[in-house]
């Protein structure tokens, strides 16, 4: 029964996703070929993942929704059945209306051609037609602000334009639903804001918005609605400061990082991160850590042989991927003979001296040039807020990461 | 209102999605003709130099070396005329075969019918082709070559070749989603391709038994001779062997867009 008011129905979504098993999977055809003919009825070793299961929700037009969870909750594949990149295993999606999706800022753009070219190439992937585009060329090249350079070609421009061009010409998408990712996350906060206000004029428009995000301040700004996901499935939908409660009280941050259902990972697989956490100087589990203070990393593992010179490493980044250091054992030449089987090793930092913030770790195991299991965005953590210089002033984001022991003497 | 729902099995291509996303079509294939020839020195003058200078190398070793110019009047001319379909089937064929792989950027990251690329490609190559045509014409009011009747048969023979390395490409296009390998393999399988069609050599050095296989096991051979047949008022293929092309090209294009379109739904998990 389709209203007239609705924007987007979805009925029992779920998506599947197979993952075969790197040692036995045929990356050659040839390998193809000869495993069929070895072993004509056998399936290959697999495993089954669903990065979404039994998601229903309805969206009404004019409506900006917001849609949050954790890296791996299942946003981005949600984002893909919508905007059709990718189809569904089960269940069903109505869509009343033209789907502008937006999964990254400049797709398509290529740096040999002129602004002017680009417009037009990005536009028409980006599912406007010619005549369109040439409708609203004008005011596309206003808000980007690169009049004078049309007919440059784009990889003479700053980043800064760049990034303007490629926003403008999303911003001037005329369907009537609108998807757009974490794109917002992107450029200086001057653009930011400009972006914001972009979103918001396309909702009071009358056109249906659904925006993904990290950004819980952003849904919060943005959104009348959100719904949060956690391990692909619907969790909670409602109003905003609801959903906020939801997303912090159970997606923001465990104490622990389950790896096991993160299929986002990279590497051979012989050995695979399946935990990590960080233990504080008492050796509690935490996720809030002082600058300065001793701590350790616990990383636990399962291989599936034994392994000889194994390198682990650990990556501390901002929420932005901003590396901020990187805990290589290799680099102090530790490494490690792992039998095969379950174990923990652990990584002891006699401190971070780092500006209070949100810090995310990924974690790498390997060896000589082999990767064997990568893991972005394992965990997070916090450095503390404390009156380090004790007086009472804290350096901002603008300051830089790091918080050097220092002192001023004349 | 659309509804999406999971799809198996063969599907039907959507043709009018591909109608609406023309203009995509059309930006992408003038992207591709604009990237080409940015950064050469000597421009859109490659389109006319690239199949003078192989013509001209194939003039020298058979022509010249090989003394085929003396059986084949005019031999650089019939050179040209094959190299002009060679060029239109493999360019096609290889720009197809990368085009998911080599735009895996964008299918990953939006919508439009995929089969757009591989058919942007083919529209970009048509340029190259129509430049190439031109150029044709002009070397055969130079030698003074009269095209006959079967000259209204070239727009047939065009879309014949085009639905063949279509075919090829979009099979090719499919199973390298999955396979690089096909990357690598295609390359070889180009040139020996190449060699086993009547591009530097007339099919009439054959015996009539040996070109009935030769017809049959290489559909393109038909196709090839026609190409002159309708250009150069050659002689003309047997019209079996014209009729088992048209039918190899018609099949082997229906079969690649189907494989195309069953696998398509994968293509942005598998890229």
């Amino acid at each position: 029964m389709p209203s007239s008011d609705l924007a987007v129905s979805v009925r029992g979504v779920g998506k599947r996703y197979v993952i075969r098993h790197d040692r036995f999977a045929p990356t050659t055809l040839a390998e193809a070929v000869a495993q069929r003919i070895r072993n004509p009825f056998s399936r290959q070793e697999r495993e089954e993942f669903w990065a979404l299961k039994d998601v229903s929700f309805d969206v009404q037009r004019g409506e900006v929704l917001g849609l949050v969870g954790r890296n791996g909750a299942g946003k981005s594949t949600l984002l893909k059945i919508l905007s059709r990149i990718t189809e569904m295993t089960e269940g069903e999606v109505d869509l009343h209306g033209r789907v502008g999706s937006l999964l990254e800022v400049g797709t398509g753009f290529n740096h040999e051609l002129t602004g002017r070219e680009n417009i037009f190439l990005n536009g028409t992937i980006l599912g406007m037609t010619r005549a369109e585009i040439r409708r609203q060329f004008d005011a596309i090249v206003a808000f980007a602000g690169v009049e004078r350079f049309l007919d440059t070609p784009v990889k003479h421009y700053s980043s800064g334009m760049f990034v303007r061009l490629a926003f403008a010409v999303a911003a001037h998408l005329r369907s009537e639903i609108l998807i757009v990712d974490e794109v917002l996350a992107v450029g200086d906060q001057e653009f930011q804001r400009k972006c914001l206000g972009r979103m918001r004029e396309v909702a009071t428009d009358g056109r249906t918005v659904l925006l993904v995000s990290h950004n819980m301040a952003a849904v919060t700004s943005l959104c009348s609605r959100a719904l949060v996901l956690r391990a692909g499935q619907l969790t909670f939908i409602g109003d905003v400061s609801g959903a906020a409660a939801e997303y912090a009280s159970r997606d923001a941050k465990p104490l622990v990082g389950d790896l096991r259902n993160r299929f986002d990972r990279r590497g051979s697989g012989e050995i695979r991160c399946i935990s990590l956490a960080v233990r504080n100087r008492s050796g509690e589990l935490t996720h809030v850590v002082r600058p300065a203070e001793p701590f350790e990393i616990v990383v636990e593992y399962e291989a599936k042989t034994a392994l000889r010179d194994v390198g682990f490493s650990i990556d501390v980044e901002l929420l932005d991927g901003t590396r901020v250091s990187t805990l290589f054992s290799a680099f102090r030449n530790e490494t490690f003979s792992i039998e095969e089987g379950h174990g923990t090793l652990s990584c002891q930092i006699s401190g971070l001296p780092l500006r209070p913030d949100s810090y995310s770790l990924n974690v790498f195991i390997g060896a000589h040039s082999a990767v064997y299991d990568f893991v972005d965005r394992a965990l997070t953590f916090d450095i503390e807020s404390v009156d380090i210089f004790g007086t009472g002033r804290l350096p901002d984001a603008a300051h830089g990461p790091l918080i050097a022991n220092f002192r001023w003497t004349a | 209102m659309i509804t999406l729902r999971p799809t198996s099995g063969w599907v039907a291509v959507d043709i009018a999605e591909i109608v609406r996303f023309r203009d995509l079509l059309y930006e992408l294939a003038s992207r591709d003709i604009r990237l080409r020839y940015k950064q050469t020195l000597l421009g859109i003058a490659w389109v006319v130099l690239q199949p003078l200078m192989a013509a001209g190398l194939l003039y020298f070793a058979f022509g010249l070396v090989a003394g085929m110019r003396n059986e084949q009047p005019h031999y650089f001319l019939f050179t040209f005329a094959g190299l002009l379909a060679w060029n239109l089937f493999s360019w096609t064929l290889s720009k197809a075969s990368t085009s998911m792989v080599g735009n895996a950027y964008l299918v990953s990251k939006v919508y439009f019918p995929r089969i757009i690329l591989p058919l942007s490609g083919t529209l970009s190559t048509l340029l190259d082709f129509g430049v190439s045509l031109v150029l044709m014409l002009a070397l055969l009011a130079f030698y003074g070559v009269h095209p006959g009747m079967a000259l209204w048969l070239l727009p047939i023979l065009v879309v014949l070749v085009l639905l063949m390395a279509l075919g090829a490409g979009l099979v090719a296009a499919s199973l390298t989603v999955r396979y690089r390998d096909v990357q690598y393999i295609l390359p070889m399988v180009i040139p020996f391709l190449l060699w086993a069609s009547p591009v530097a050599y007339d099919v009439s050095r054959l015996t009539v038994e040996h070109q009935r296989w030769f017809f049959l096991l290489n559909p393109l051979a038909g196709l090839m001779v026609a190409f002159r047949w309708s250009i150069l008022n050659a002689p003309p293929p047997p019209w079996w062997a014209l009729a088992w092309s048209a039918i190899a090209s018609v099949g082997l294009f229906v079969f690649g867009a189907a494989t195309f379109s069953r696998t398509e739904r994968g293509f942005a998990d598998a890229l």
